[in-house]
């Protein structure tokens, strides 16, 4: 028993910070202020230490309030020019004897100061008041001696409790004049030494073994008989961060990944391109309503058209259809095609992709991932920037059931479970379609992916034959908000340090 | 989008029980419920069935759906009776040139009704009419007017009648120029010399398409009882479709429908004959990945509110939508019911891949983020004071912005770098910890010439930084990647360096001469600059603490790995 206790505390004393150690031998000083300075540490690194201490259970820690009785806004303005009843006997002192009117204007009092030392000067019987004129009644020997008022402010600051109690009744006079004194109320720690503690302070420390930080020093000295000092392992540290990629990027790499691993083959472009690409080749009319300045930004340039076979065959499916196709039935303008947009949608994508695609590749499947724009003002849910997340499967034997299962199994990859699809109209897709995901926490269906199967009026001017071609354009932000816990779109592009530091890191 | 509203009460009296499964059975249609209170739905109709923009369009539409009367609806058309005409005049030839007209009577209204026929009209015109630009609507009460009507175009001050809403007789200008609706729709008319009129037996005005209808005889009450429908515009194709639309929703509530005699397009409409449209049993199957029977296709078709018989089939008057067969075969898909395709993965090869640029991109950033470098995502778009004149950039940089038009913020221009961004972070994450390092990989914009450039940018920020701390990176960057640097003191740097500590970048790179092989040419590009920026940007920005920053193009840089 006593040889386990005696472990213990060479274990304790071993743990022992050298500030501990500084501070050990003083433990039994009543306050802070005696320990910094007979330990010769800073206020901080005491009461660091002494957490520490208390940790060990060394000390025990407590707090005591105190009322500390300090200078007024006034009283520390009186302190540089001494009090007013002090001004006005240096006053008098020179000329014995001085008019009101004199008093104010030569010794600049205030006429409230005035009052009031007169009153103070009075009941300590060294003026009198004769026809409006102040008499000094003393000796220089007595004007000179200091008032108790005086005293006691220059002994400031004092503690409530040690008060006697004429001092408390003077302290109740300076209480009456305006901010001269001020009471506060302070928390103090408090700590005493534990039975503990005092077995350690008589044991004694011997630290001259003991090794702190290990350095280069330390490992090419000789390591006989030395101890390396005992840490907290349980104590916290200070965080830390690292660099990081930011975490709608981290989503948008996770999708990629996604894609290419069910197959898909990656297509990038610019985000200016023609409303040939972004709309027209997509069988979007003319006068659609997508197509107005209030809902897509437009340059206020124009663009050249792809080549005139293109372009000629995406104008025959407006006007008048392809085969077994009527068409818009309206007579389609090539100015308007050729105005830039800022990209609404990454289908654009998958329009040039398709122009560019040729036969002898089928089957192939296309995805893509980027930012797009409409002209909308910014809340918690809407944005003018916004990501997309888009696929195309060309492929001579493509079918809705297969388009079904392909945003089957990447909504499931994303962590959706349960996923319904329902009829949804695009100008570009027949069948369409809008695929809801379960959200458990709302308890009901959200709307996440939009897509369909191209129409023949796309994929005949654009693929020279009718192939169906699957297709999908989600919204991408909206699962990046539930990857990470978001409920403000606004988050996304906020880039507070502080958020992009401390956001965990997608582990998917 | 355009929505209706039903009352549930009706709904619950006329169609079902309003349970869970029924608003799934709305969602399978193609609807979706917006906005659910006490008594109504909110119902989300997409653009492509405006013949389900009312309770009845859609009632009609779901009936058939639920299977409780499948096949096209038919309705009786009577012929035109004595003066039910309408002469449409030269003169509206080069201004609104068609209209379609009908009469409906034996109408009971209630103000359900009356806010239904409403609720279409402006529906109808905000849709299919395009907000009234391609299209529009007026319905009036017979025993108001007398006719036969005439469709003409006036001189905007010859034209003189009360306006809907309003208490004064007022010209055809003023109404453009003072009446609410008038001024909303004024661009419609905007330059044109004659505007168009409906005109009474009595010479009495009774609207002025698009914009109003006349106050003494453009409204129906709840004692109405026939009205006179018109639909001017400027797609005789689609207004005859409107019109039917129109009609059929009022045949519904059970009025009886009238043709007119349409004087100048010789022809009397509404006319509720139907279209036939080929269909392939072998096509829908391949489409759909089914095997349906052709028994069963007809049965799906018939849900849908058409008629099949012989490979053929019968489309409504009043569907707008179908264009191809592949229009028929997203119905019968709905029909078959969404929920109850098996969705199926094919086995066929293809060969996943990622974008060359696209993967670079994410390994430079792998690389900064290994130099504890935070990375940071910013709007392309940008505004004025951020980008032009916190930077103080020259005029001869702002005339390559490019600026997008009729923004509804007051981000209007298109990033030009993402130095500014980069600052901006800094200057709103001033409370945050320092060392602040942070860098950003993307697009920026700018005009040159005719042409409007887009490059791949990178820029990093570190703050409190100096010039050795940021070419340090830069060089880490470039031995990383293992690309050849050339730095200069620059006469060309941007104004927000501090002269003096900004190196001007260029990229070496080593190519074959294309004459002698053995030969080796090298070329300097410039890339960007890396430096200290100035106190002066600083203090615009509100930053407290000295930043270093550099910004490269990568579009050369990509040229050594593509």
């Amino acid at each position: 028993m006593k040889m386990a206790q005696k472990r213990n505390l060479k274990k304790i004393i071993e743990s022992l910070s050298p500030n501990e150690r500084k501070l050990l031998p003083y433990l039994e000083e009543k306050n802070i202020v005696d320990l910094c300075k007979k330990s010769n540490l800073n206020r901080v690194a005491v009461l660091r230490s002494l957490k520490y201490l208390k940790k060990k259970k060394i000390i025990e820690l407590g707090f005591r309030k105190r009322k500390v009785i300090e200078l007024g806004v006034n009283g520390a303005l009186y302190k540089r020019k001494g009090l007013p009843e002090r001004r006005l006997l240096n006053l008098l002192s020179h000329q014995k004897i001085i008019s009101l009117e004199d008093a104010e204007k030569i010794g600049k009092l205030s006429r409230d100061e005035l009052k009031a030392s007169i009153g103070v000067l009075k009941r300590r019987g060294l003026i009198e008041i004769k026809n409006r004129k102040i008499i000094l009644n003393a000796s220089m020997e007595e004007v000179s001696k200091k008032s108790p008022e005086e005293i006691f402010l220059e002994s400031l600051p004092l503690d409530y409790d040690s008060l006697t109690p004429e001092k408390q009744s003077l302290l109740k006079e300076l209480q009456r004049r305006k901010n001269l004194v001020q009471l506060r109320e302070i928390k103090e720690m408090e700590f005493s030494v534990t039975e503990l503690g005092k077995q350690i302070m008589k044991e004694g420390i011997k630290a001259e073994n003991l090794v702190e930080q290990i350095t280069p020093e330390v490992i090419k000295s000789s390591l006989k008989g030395k101890k390396f000092r005992r840490y907290d392992v349980q104590s916290p540290v200070p965080k830390i961060y690292g660099g990081k990629r930011h975490f709608v990027n981290q989503a948008i790499e996770y999708a990629k990944e996604i894609w290419t691993e069910m197959g898909f083959k990656e297509v990038s472009g610019d985000f200016i391109v023609s409303s040939f690409w972004n709309f027209d080749a997509l069988y979007t009319p003319q006068d659609h309503p997508a197509r107005e300045l209030q809902d897509t930004f437009f340059i206020g340039k124009n663009s050249e058209l792809p080549n005139r076979k293109i372009v000629k065959a995406v104008k025959e499916a407006h006007e008048n259809g392809v085969r077994g196709s009527k068409g818009w039935g309206y007579s389609w303008n090539e100015n308007s095609a050729k105005k830039l947009l800022l990209r609404t949608h990454t289908t654009c994508l998958s329009s040039q992709t398709l122009a560019k695609l040729r036969l002898k590749d089928l089957p192939a499947k296309f995805f893509a991932i980027g930012k797009c724009f409409r002209n909308e003002t910014v809340d918690w849910c809407h944005g003018f920037e916004f990501n997309q997340t888009e696929g195309i499967v060309v492929d001579m034997n493509a079918n809705f059931r297969h388009l079904l299962g392909y945003l089957k199994q990447f909504a499931q990859k994303m962590g959706y479970k349960k996923v319904r699809f329902r009829p949804a109209y695009f100008p570009y897709t027949e069948p369409s379609l809008e695929g809801d995901v379960w959200d458990e926490e709302k308890g009901q269906w959200v709307e996440l992916l939009a897509a369909g199967i191209f129409r023949p009026e796309v994929t005949i001017p654009l693929l020279g034959r009718e192939i169906p071609v699957l297709a999908w354009g989600p919204g991408f932000d909206r699962m990046i908000m539930k990857m990470f816990g978001i409920k403000d779109l606004r988050q996304l592009y906020k880039n507070d340090f502080g958020q992009l530091k401390k956001i965990k890191p997608l582990l998917k | 989008m355009a929505t209706i509203t039903v009352s549930k009460k009706l709904f619950e009296k006329e169609i079902g029980k309003l349970t869970e499964e029924m608003k799934t059975k709305i969602a399978m249609l193609g609807l979706t419920v917006e906005k659910e209170t006490q008594d109504e739905l909110l119902l989300e109709v997409f653009p492509n069935r405006p013949d389900m923009l009312s309770y009845h369009g859609f009632k009609r539409a779901f009936l058939s759906f639920l299977g409780k009367s499948p096949g096209i609806k038919k309705y009786r058309v009577h012929k035109p009776e004595k003066g039910y005409k309408v002469t449409i005049d030269s003169s509206v030839r080069n201004i609104r040139p068609y209209t379609v007209c009908a009469i409906i009577k034996g109408l009971k209204l209630d103000s359900e009704k009356i806010r239904e026929i409403i609720e279409i009209q402006e529906k109808l015109h905000s849709t299919l009419g395009r907000r009234r630009k391609k299209l529009a609507i007026g319905i009036y009460p017979l025993d108001k007017i007398k006719l036969p009507i005439t469709f003409k175009a006036m001189e905007p001050d010859k034209i003189r009648f009360i306006p809907l809403g309003s208490q004064r007789e007022m010209s055809g200008l003023e109404i453009l120029q003072k009446h609410p609706t008038g001024k909303e729709y004024a661009h419609l008319l905007a330059g044109k010399i004659k505007f168009p009129v409906f005109i009474d037996g009595n010479k009495n005005v009774l609207s002025m398409p698009p914009i109003i209808n006349s106050q003494l005889t453009g409204k129906v009450e709840e004692d109405t009882r026939e009205v006179f429908i018109e639909c001017s515009g400027f797609d005789l194709e689609i207004q005859k479709k409107c019109l039917n639309i129109l009609v059929t929703t009022l045949a519904e509530m059970g009025g009886k429908i009238y043709q007119m005699e349409i004087k100048g397009i010789k022809e009397q409409t509404p006319d509720l004959s139907t279209e036939k449209m080929k269909i392939s049993l072998k096509n829908v199957n391949k489409l759909l990945g089914l095997n349906l029977s052709e028994r069963r296709m007809a049965i799906l078709l018939e849900r849908m509110g058409y008629n099949y018989k012989r490979g053929k089939v019968e489309i409504p008057p009043w569907r707008t939508d179908i264009m191809h067969e592949v229009d028929l075969i997203e119905d019968i898909a709905i029909a078959y019911g969404y929920e109850n395709f098996n969705p199926e993965i094919p086995k066929i090869s293809t060969i996943g891949e990622r974008d060359v640029k696209e993967k670079l991109k994410s390994r430079f950033a792998e690389i900064l983020v290994g130099l504890n470098l935070l990375e940071v995502s910013n709007y392309h778009l940008t505004r004025k004071q951020d980008q032009i004149t916190k930077m103080e950039l020259s005029k001869k940089e702002q005339d390559e912005l490019v600026e997008v038009e009729d923004s509804k913020t007051d981000y209007t221009l298109l990033r030009k770098d993402l130095s500014h961004y980069i600052l901006k972070n800094f200057s709103e994450n001033i409370d945050e910890e320092y060392p602040q390092r942070i860098f950003e990989i993307g697009k920026v914009f700018k005009i040159s010439g005719e042409k409007i450039l887009e490059k791949d940018h990178l820029c990093v920020g570190i703050s409190p930084g100096n010039f050795t701390e940021i070419k340090q990176i830069l060089e880490y960057i470039a031995d990383s990647l293992g690309l050849e640097l050339k730095y200069s003191e620059p006469e060309d740097a941007p104004q927000y360096f501090v002269e003096g500590r900004v190196a001007r970048i260029e990229l070496i790179r080593e190519q074959r001469s294309k004459n002698r092989k053995s030969e080796k040419i090298r070329s300097a590009k410039l890339i960007g600059f890396a430096g200290e920026i100035h106190p002066r940007i600083l203090k615009n920005w509100k930053i407290k603490m000295p930043v270093a920053l550099l910004e490269i193009s990568l579009e050369e840089v990509y040229k050594k790995f593509c």
